[in-house]
Order: structure tokens, then C-alpha cells, then sequence
């Protein structure tokens, strides 16, 4: 007997749902470019006359206004799946949770790839930074990953509470903590050239922490929409 | 032989301290089309989102279309269709899209006719491009019918369903219902709405005090008679027990 639409299926119909979702509303993408860009200009006015400060903090700037973007993102996100309970929607559908999972994580991932395409670009021209280093892309990817696979559970978790602005960073940013803090030693290590030996560890952590949690995170899902 | 579509022995579900369903006995077979009655708060809406798989419950053992609940949730989910108090469609995507979003969740074979023939169907084809969050709650409410249609189950749930909608609408869901009806599937709704349930209905359930409490097959009933039994039977007190 057919128990239910094949996994992959169904989670490439949530993926494409969420794109197309955004596409018609540009909520997500909006808030994220606006709040982005305003962070960076704000810093860059802030640290105008030092330009060694510039360098020094750039890459934590960097990180932090990743973490802040992408929980405006998740926030909208998951808002989605709460108008018209379409959550519930969701779960009336005879497919796998983790499913569902995994299609909203990896929309919210590609946002937040679309995001940082717009803003390392212009991050790099107003600090003076070249940012194209591989190295580098490698630890925005691990660090993404980890960030959206923790991210997305949280932001369902809060998504039907009334403080859930409030809530989602709350409980999110301690569980990515050490995420923020390997990717931004990791970062630093590439672009200031450092040798691999010194960077292995924080990349490791990263990669480490995307298995543990992004795994912890896929099995927890079910639970989580049951309620 | 008639099977039984729902079987429901001793359910029993809570919200925080307070019981909601105690110990509810009911069963429903295959192609009867149930109205669920009772006053608010009696449960009603609860025991459909059970049936839907939508809440837990806490004791109690719940068969749906041959599934049990919850083991067998997903086989369940295949069967049934649901149609409750929220819609469940996106306001930003069309009506099409929609559509399309929930033939691709259920994989729905020959997707696009179904969806064109359900649009037409409900009254929505020429709004099809147009995003749901631009509809009136009542076109919403016929969208909704048309997600339910979609995966041609054979247990249909309907909570309030005329609500929102006005009298081209209701007459709509009205004609889809008796056709629902003339098919075989088995129809379980909760409605006040007695002129319109009362031609369609094999059997009036009344659930009160967390159990069904009386059942009125329908062998030519008026709605005044229904009505009067509605009335007699909410107001005869029934024995309170602890749970």
C-alpha cells in the first residue's frame, strides 16, 4: 500500500511553494536587503575614521548582520505557515514531517544565500575588504547551513506565540552561538591568510555542529508540529 | 455489507483541566452523510480535528477510513479530506498555485485538469491568477472546498462549512454536497444550517456533554421536527460524571 507522497516530492513542493511565495511578495527578501544594508551603512558612518577598527571588526559586523537578517527571514517564514493556519494544511498532508522540514529550511537557506549575495558585495566596496576568497564562501555555506538546519526549528517552535519576535532570538541565538563564534575565527583565518592548521579547528566545529544539530533538528521537527 | 468508516470506542480528550470528550462512542459507515449537532464548546469541532488527525487525543481507540489514530496517521491522511474554520491557502500564491501546491503534496495524477475542472466547478476560473489574500472570505471558503476535492477522499469533514458564504456560494457547496453524497463518500458535517443539511443528512448525531448523546435517522424529517428534537434533547440534563 502507498503510505504517503515520496519524501524528496514533498519536499521539493514545500521549496518551490516558499519561492514562489516570495517571488509574489518579496516580504522576506525585502526585510532582509533593507535591514542588511542599513547595518552596514550604519557601520560604516560609525567607523568612518578609523579605518584599521574597519578592518578589524568586519568580519564579526558581518556575522552579526547575518544572524539578525535571517531571523527577520525565519520570523516571515514561518508567518506564512500561520495566516490561514496553513501549518495545519501542512500536516494534513499524508507525507513524512521531516519532509516539510527540509523543503521550508532549504527556501530559508537559499534567502539567506540571496541575501549575502547583495551584501558582500557591497559589505566589500564600503570596508575595503575583498571578501572572494573560497575559503571564506566555504565557511558562509557551513555557517548558513547550521544557522537555517537550528533556525527553522526554532522560528516553528515560535512561530504561534504572540512574543515571537521576541522569542525567536531569544531562544535561537544561544544555539548559534557557537556557530557565530567558528565562523567568524574561520572567516578571519581565510582572509587574513592564516595557515590552515589554525583554521581547521573552527572549521571542523562548524562541520561538526551541522551534523549534530542540523540531525537533532530533522528528528525534533515531528515532535515540535505535533505538539 | 457496510463497513464502518469511523469507529470511535471511549475517546477522550482534554484542554488543560477540562474534559472535553468523555468515553465518546460513535461510529459512522461507509457512504452515510452524518450531521454532527451540538451546542458551542460541546466538542463538535475538536472531535472532527481528531478524526482529521489534527489533534491528539488522550485515551480512547480511533479507527478512520481503516486506519488507526495516531499509528497510522499517514495512511489516514490519504483518505481524508478536511475542511475546517481556516482555509489553509496561502494568500500570496493564486488560486491556481494553490492548487497546484497541494496536487503536488498529495500527488495528484493529471494535476492541471483536475485543478481547471475544480476551478470551474467552485466558480473561481476566471480569478484563478489572482492571489487568494484578494478574494472575499466566501471565495476563500470556495477555494478551500476545491483543496478538499482535490485528493478525491472518500471521507469528507466539514466543519461549519456555509460559513462566509452567500447564497450563490452555500447553493454551490449545497450541489457539490448531494453530488459528494450521490458518489458513495461518506460525509460527516457540523451545521446549524437546517434547511440546507437536512435533505442531505442519513443520520443527526448530538453531541453534548463530551458523548453522543441521541441519533435521529432522517426517514423524512421536517425541520421542525428537527428542530424540536435538537431542543428537547440539548435541554434534558444529562448526568454529570466524574472522568
Amino acid at each position: 500500500m502507498n503510505t504517503g507522497t515520496s519524501f524528496w516530492k514533498a519536499a521539493w513542493a514545500v521549496f518551490l511553494k516558499d519561492l514562489i511565495a516570495e517571488w509574489r511578495s518579496r516580504e522576506i527578501l525585502t526585510a532582509q536587503w533593507t535591514f542588511a544594508l542599513l547595518v552596514i551603512f550604519i557601520f560604516d558612518f560609525a567607523l568612518e575614521f578609523d579605518p584599521r577598527a574597519q578592518q578589524r571588526v568586519a568580519v564579526g559586523v558581518l556575522w552579526t548582520l547575518f544572524a539578525f537578517a535571517g531571523t527577520l527571514g525565519l520570523n516571515r517564514s514561518l508567518s506564512m505557515e500561520r495566516e490561514n493556519q496553513c501549518l495545519e494544511g501542512l500536516l494534513l498532508a499524508p507525507v513524512d514531517r521531516g519532509a516539510l522540514y527540509l523543503g521550508k529550511a532549504l527556501a530559508n537557506l537559499v534567502f539567506l544565500f540571496i541575501t549575502a549575495a547583495i551584501v558582500i558585495p557591497v559589505y566589500s566596496a564600503l570596508y575595503n575588504v575583498s571578501l572572494l576568497h573560497p575559503g571564506f564562501l566555504l565557511v558562509i555555506f557551513l555557517g548558513f547551513v547550521g544557522y537555517i538546519a537550528v533556525g527553522t526549528l526554532i522560528a516553528t517552535m515560535t512561530v504561534q506565540a504572540r512574543t515571537r519576535d521576541i522569542l525567536l532570538p531569544l531562544l535561537l541565538f544561544p544555539l548559534i552561538l557557537p556557530i557565530i563564534v567558528a565562523a567568524v575565527r574561520a572567516s578571519e583565518g581565510f582572509l587574513l591568510g592564516n595557515p590552515w592548521s589554525e583554521i581547521r579547528t573552527w572549521v571542523n566545529l562548524l562541520v561538526v555542529y551541522n551534523i549534530l544539530f542540523g540531525t537533532a533538528s530533522f528528528l525534533a521537527f515531528d515532535f515540535v508540529v505535533e505538539g | 455489507m457496510t463497513s464502518l468508516m469511523v469507529d470511535v470506542r471511549g475517546l477522550m480528550k482534554r484542554f488543560g483541566y477540562r474534559w472535553v470528550l468523555r468515553g465518546l462512542d460513535w461510529t459512522v459507515e461507509s457512504g452515510q452523510v452524518v450531521v454532527l449537532l451540538g451546542p458551542n464548546g460541546a466538542g463538535k469541532t475538536t472531535l472532527l480535528r481528531i478524526l482529521a488527525t489534527l489533534t491528539r487525543f488522550q485515551g480512547g481507540r480511533v479507527h478512520v477510513a481503516g486506519a488507526r489514530l495516531p499509528q497510522e496517521a499517514t495512511q489516514a491522511r490519504q483518505r481524508i479530506g478536511y475542511l475546517g474554520h481556516a482555509t489553509f491557502l496561502y494568500p500570496d500564491l493564486s488560486a491556481e498555485q494553490n492548487l497546484r501546491f497541494f496536487a503536488r503534496l498529495y500527488q495528484v495524477p493529471d494535476a492541471e485538469t483536475r485543478i481547471h475542472a475544480l476551478l470551474e466547478q467552485v466558480g473561481l476560473l476566471a480569478r484563478r491568477r489572482d492571489p487568494v489574500r484578494t478574494f472575499s472570505r466566501g471565495m476563500q471558503q470556495r477555494l478551500a472546498l476545491a483543496r478538499v476535492l482535490l485528493i478525491d477522499p472518500p471521507l469528507l469533514l466539514f466543519d461549519e462549512p456555509f460559513t462566509g458564504l452567500d447564497q450563490e456560494g452555500a447553493a454551490t457547496l449545497t450541489d457539490i454536497l448531494h453530488e459528494l453524497a450521490q458518489q458513495g463518500r461518506t460525509l460527516i458535517l457540523t451545521s446549524h444550517d437546517f434547511p440546507r443539511v437536512l435533505p442531505l443528512a442519513t443520520r443527526f448525531d448530538l453531541l453534548h456533554r463530551g458523548r453522543i448523546t441521541a441519533s435521529l435517522p432522517n426517514h423524512g424529517l421536517t425541520i421542525q421536527t428537527l428542530q424540536d428534537w435538537y431542543d428537547t434533547h440539548v435541554t434534558t440534563p444529562v448526568p454529570e460524571e466524574r472522568v
